[in-house]
């Protein structure tokens, strides 16, 4: 990646693409002109640049949940994580697991957010920490469970001339 | 980029944003791109309890494809300016078409 174009995309620089300030656009119907952000600030580059170097959660569509420290990504929220541990949760349990170095392709990305380093770790109560065997023992009933109440509600639907939502899409 | 540039102008109001997995996350909008990939600050999960993994998360970055309703604060819309804008837009589309 071209690395000069990626400090550019600093949210301090106040100047437009090539340089220039953007100029203030003024606002339909004579209405006084309405301040504007620097165009690159709404960019994916710029809002995955603070995230750089920090200790993520990170969701994708099928439902894992990833620790890690993000190191590398694109356009497109490709990412690369460093350190990770998967983090599985079932009923009232989680249990951790080592992952090592990812490599998420972005459309597999459901959202990612930075971990309050203050609040580092922090499982609310009800949640306790077992053993893996345990929280997959446990994971792959609930996994049951719901795949047969998502073919129940499907099939209702389709009775009744639904398409049901995001379907072919698995999200959890 | 009628919708890209209309969240341009909700920057620093609180949303609260409906993912497809019924997560409602409510936050400070800080940033949208042209995907509609949205980043919230201070965030709070509507039903933390049910989504322990986001309890010590303070900020997210959600990718536009998963969100199925941003909800926003009324007073920050004014409706009659995005009708005004949609229909120039729509004109606008029609005369390209027509020219070629």
């Amino acid at each position: 990646m071209d690395n000069s174009r990626m400090e550019n995309l600093s949210l301090q620089d106040q100047g437009g693409p090539h340089g220039q300030n953007a100029p203030p656009q003024p606002a339909a119907g004579g209405l006084p002109p309405v301040p504007q952000l620097p165009p690159q600030m709404f960019t994916t580059a710029a809002q995955l640049l603070d995230l750089t170097d920090k200790k993520l959660m990170i969701i994708l569509r099928d439902g894992r949940k990833l620790i890690g420290v993000l190191r590398s990504w694109d356009q497109f929220a490709n990412l690369v994580l460093q350190d990770t541990i998967e983090r599985i949760f079932a009923a009232n349990l989680y249990a951790d697991v080592h992952r090592g170095i990812y490599i998420v392709r972005g459309e597999n990305v459901l959202m990612l957010g930075e971990i309050d380093l203050d609040k580092d770790d922090y499982v609310p109560e009800p949640y306790q920490e077992a053993p893996i065997e345990t929280v997959h023992a446990t994971q792959r009933k609930e996994q049951e469970n719901r795949k047969n109440k998502d073919k129940a509600k499907r099939e209702k639907l389709l009775t009744m001339g639904f398409e049901p939502e995001h379907s072919g899409e698995v999200i959890f | 980029m009628l919708f890209f540039s209309f969240f341009k102008t909700l920057v620093d109001h609180e949303v609260t944003v409906e993912l497809k997995n019924d997560i409602s996350i409510r936050g400070t909008l800080k940033s949208v791109d042209q995907f509609l990939n949205i980043k919230l600050d201070n965030i709070n999960v509507v039903e933390e309890m049910k989504y322990p993994h986001l309890s010590s998360v303070k900020n997210v970055f959600i990718r536009g494809s998963v969100v199925r309703y941003v909800h926003l604060p009324s007073g920050a819309v004014d409706t009659a300016l995005l009708e005004d804008a949609t229909r120039r837009e729509a004109t606008q589309a029609s005369a390209r078409a027509k020219q070629g």
